[in-house]
């Protein structure tokens, strides 16, 4: 299974507004480094990512790509 | 996996100039997120202003000419004019649509030229260094007016949606705002609806997006959007001021 949450961490400048609109409080401001010397974001817990797209609709720099999972055919 | 979000195909792969939270970035997005799904990049041609958006041309996968400080709306009068069948959007700052392209953008909406006009307000001008806008707000600190401006000196600041509404060439205008994602939401149905208007050719469609500048503001991002959504949004109140019928609705 792929990742819900992708972040292009070379776009990314450490604005820190998706970090604000996590319903789930799992984005924050992390303490790395990208190759212009903004801090990045990240998810603590990707699994609780509930792939509203919210982080990524406020995110200027569209650095920020939302999948969600398929549902799983009922038996 | 399915995409919840993905980047918009209209919107060229690279970092934009932008500083660090920065709304343009959103407005880009919008308007490429439109023309996808209208599906209008080929035929669109984007006409870039003179300010911190002067640089548009290279954001977008789509042609684009570069206009004179102010003059986007006559440039993009030419274009639409001589390639009726091509979609010609500006995309302008305040500095560059309420200042010095005031009069080409009332001519424009006047003439109802079938054009639409991306106006990003910030209530400064942000490229040339924080420096007050017609569109500042009362009290509001710039590097030219440091105690906050002064309507008795520099007058109210410019409501250009309300000034265009009269005009009857205008077909829609809409005030959004881009500080959270409710009213993200709503300014890209709004987008949209201005590149339709243009589509069907009902006449001259102006979206204004109410942005921040946290640089110039002197705010970190977070609180910029809070001093927009407190201070821009009471006296520069967000909706639709004239929207034409034939435009479908897309459910609000």
């Amino acid at each position: 299974m792929g990742s819900k949450w992708v972040l292009n961490s070379e776009r990314c400048k450490g604005c820190d507004l998706c970090t604000s609109v996590c319903p789930v409080d799992i984005v924050y401001l992390s303490d790395t480094m990208n190759r212009k010397g903004y801090r990045t974001v990240q998810v603590t817990d990707e699994e609780k990512c509930i792939s509203c797209g919210f982080c990524a609709m406020m995110c200027p720099d569209v650095a920020i790509e939302v999948y969600r999972p398929e549902k799983e055919a009922k038996k | 996996m399915k995409a919840v979000f993905t980047r918009p195909q209209a919107l060229s792969d690279q970092a934009t100039h932008y500083c660090p939270g920065c709304l343009h970035g959103i407005a880009h997005r919008l308007v490429a997120e439109a023309l996808d799904e209208l599906d209008l990049t080929e035929r669109a041609v984007g006409v870039a202003s003179v300010g911190c958006s002067v640089f548009t041309y290279n954001y977008f996968d789509c042609d684009f000419q570069q206009a004179a400080h102010g003059r986007a709306p006559a440039v993009a009068t030419g274009i639409k004019r001589a390639r009726p069948d091509s979609i010609v959007f500006t995309y302008q700052g305040d500095g560059d649509l309420a200042s010095i392209g005031a009069a080409e953008a009332m001519h424009a909406a006047s003439r109802g030229e079938k054009i639409t006009v991306i106006f990003i307000n910030n209530a400064i001008y942000g490229m040339t260094g924080g420096q007050m806008a017609p569109t500042t707000l009362e009290g509001q600190r710039t590097t030219t007016s440091p105690s906050g401006r002064d309507v008795s000196l520099t007058g109210h600041p410019l409501r250009m949606s309300e000034m265009l509404q009269g005009l009857p060439g205008v077909a829609y205008l809409a005030r959004v705002s881009c500080h959270d994602v409710k009213h993200i939401r709503q300014a890209k149905q709004s987008v949209q609806k201005a590149f339709e208007v243009q589509r069907e050719g009902l006449g001259f469609a102006m979206v204004e997006l109410l942005s921040n500048c946290p640089t110039n503001w002197g705010m970190t991002p977070g609180e910029s959007l809070k001093w927009l959504e407190e201070n821009m949004i009471p006296y520069y109140p967000i909706g639709e001021l004239k929207t034409p019928e034939a435009v479908t609705d897309h459910g609000e």
